[in-house]
């Protein structure tokens, strides 16, 4: 294995270990989004149509705003508990840290993906006309551009509480601006321009593709893409945040 | 082990040339120059607020400077031949308070390439054999400084900068961990230890004083008396403030 492999993982199991030392945080982080979808469900009890077509949305937002608090409240710890200053010492690259954190929260997305989309789809009866690994590999998309937008915002909080000021800061807009409310076809020109360029409508684009179309659609793969990509983006600027020399 | 081919045994563990630091529009080292040789123990005195925590970020190259040249063990401070050579302890313990001592030194050792024994050796060293799967946030503060200084001890560093690794610890421990920075540095290690308290000064080969910024004194404490004629160094420390009282940061 090599050095940065090793670091690397050794990284995860590090992020990993202080997840098992904290099992609210990871209850929560599991069983929050489930009972959000429940609370859904039961919410659109007399329209069965509504929860088919939000459902899905909502099943790629819900891990995306966990994921988001949960990786920028840790990283903001790395930061102002000096460990951040021991680790840059060490021989450590900045890669090999963003990714050991990327591991350890891409497996608990994963878990999280799972979950919430075997909840859906299995209890809750959910009807997707496309295949349900489809569902579940946007979900995970969604947690992962979730982390990476959590560890780039993290280099822009001095305190916890502005870090929990970036989730409607962020995350919120996104929200608004990504369908879920008003076709994005429906938006006013220039509010459309913006919804094109943030990750979150192209997330729940794909949901809604999924939803009403049976088989793999291309420009489902490709919005997907975009999410991945932006995931990807998010974390090679959080890595250009952490800084060796500080003033 | 990389060996920079300018890293010679009789080249001095650290050379500080015409270092500038400004934070925040003030002068923290106005300009500084500043030998520490191999295999000592050297004392970084002065009052808080002097400019200790500064220089020494500066030495382990976490430090944005303005002017000079910071060389350590032959190599640039803050460059990744160093990275495994040079262990540093801030003043604050960082460590993962969530995670177990053991916990701790293992990532911290993965991290180093150190070997896998290298955990209970530094434990041990530190004294903290009986608190191995204690939580850090569980310990007092001067158990946790000790585990801070036991992730500096990883992997056995040439150079170690120590930031006042003894405040809050109780006498017995105090003496045991000067004793400790002795014997690192009979088998080799340079240290440079920061302290705010002059009585530690005894426990050094080599003394720096600092005041505003400035290095009032480099010398062994034995000398730095004898040329003060002082009892003892925080007397010193006054004499010298007396003969220099133009010295202030520009």
């Amino acid at each position: 294995m090599s050095a940065a492999a090793r670091r690397t993982l050794a990284t995860a199991r590090r992020v990993l270990a202080q997840l098992r030392h904290d099992p609210r945080t990871v209850a929560m982080l599991l069983a929050v989004p489930c009972l959000l979808l429940v609370l859904l469900k039961y919410m659109y009890d007399r329209q069965p149509g509504t929860f088919d077509r939000i459902g899905p949305e909502l099943l790629g937002v819900f891990p995306l705003m966990v994921m988001f608090l949960v990786t920028s409240v840790a990283m903001l710890r790395e930061r102002t508990t000096g460990t951040l200053e021991r680790l840059l010492t060490m021989p450590l690259g900045r890669l090999d840290l963003l990714l050991g954190y990327a591991l350890a929260f891409g497996l608990v997305a994963l878990v999280q993906a799972a979950l919430a989309s075997a909840l859906t789809i299995g209890l809750l009866g959910l009807q997707v006309a496309g295949p349900t690994w489809l569902v579940f590999a946007v979900a995970l998309a969604d947690g992962l551009l979730g982390m990476a937008l959590g560890l780039l915002v993290s280099a822009f909080a001095a305190t916890e509480f502005q870090a929990v000021q970036f989730l409607p800061a962020v995350l919120l807009p996104q929200l608004l601006l990504c369908g879920l409310f008003v076709p994005r076809a429906d938006m006013a020109p220039a509010l459309r321009v913006i919804s094109d360029v943030l990750p979150l409508s192209y997330a729940v684009d794909a949901m809604g593709r999924i939803t009403a179309r049976s088989g793999v659609d291309g420009q489902v793969v490709a919005d997907l893409a975009v999410v991945a990509g932006s995931a990807l983006l998010a974390l090679a600027l959080g890595a250009a945040t952490l800084r060796r020399r500080t003033a | 082990m990389m060996n920079s081919p300018a890293g010679s045994a009789d080249d001095p563990a650290i050379r500080i040339t015409g270092l500038v630091v400004r934070r925040g529009g003030a002068t923290v080292l106005p300009g500084l120059d500043l030998d520490v040789p191999r295999g000592t123990v050297t004392g970084l005195l002065g009052p808080s607020g002097c400019g200790k925590t500064t220089l020494l970020r500066a030495v382990v190259g976490v430090q944005r400077t303005a002017a000079g040249t910071v060389t350590v063990l032959g190599s640039p401070a803050g460059s990744a031949a160093l990275r495994d050579r040079v262990g540093y302890v801030t003043q604050a313990p960082s460590v993962y308070g969530d995670l177990t001592v053991g916990e701790n030194l293992d990532y911290f050792a993965a991290v180093l390439g150190a070997p896998r024994t290298d955990p209970d050796r530094v434990i041990e060293q530190v004294g903290l054999d009986a608190h191995r799967r204690t939580p850090v946030a569980r310990l007092s503060g001067g158990q946790r400084a000790r585990v801070s200084l036991a992730a500096a001890l990883l992997g056995r560093p040439e150079l170690l900068i120590l930031d006042e690794p003894t405040v809050g610890l109780d006498p017995v421990l105090r003496r045991d961990l000067w004793q400790l920075f002795a014997d690192l540095a009979r088998a080799g290690a340079t240290l440079l230890v920061s302290s705010h308290v002059m009585d530690e000064a005894t426990r050094c080969d080599r003394l720096l004083l600092m005041r505003d910024g400035r290095l009032l004194a480099h010398d062994t404490p034995a000398a730095l008396l004898a040329a003060t004629g002082a009892s003892d160094v925080e007397s010193a420390f006054l004499t010298l403030v007396q003969q220099h009282p133009q010295e202030t940061v520009r």
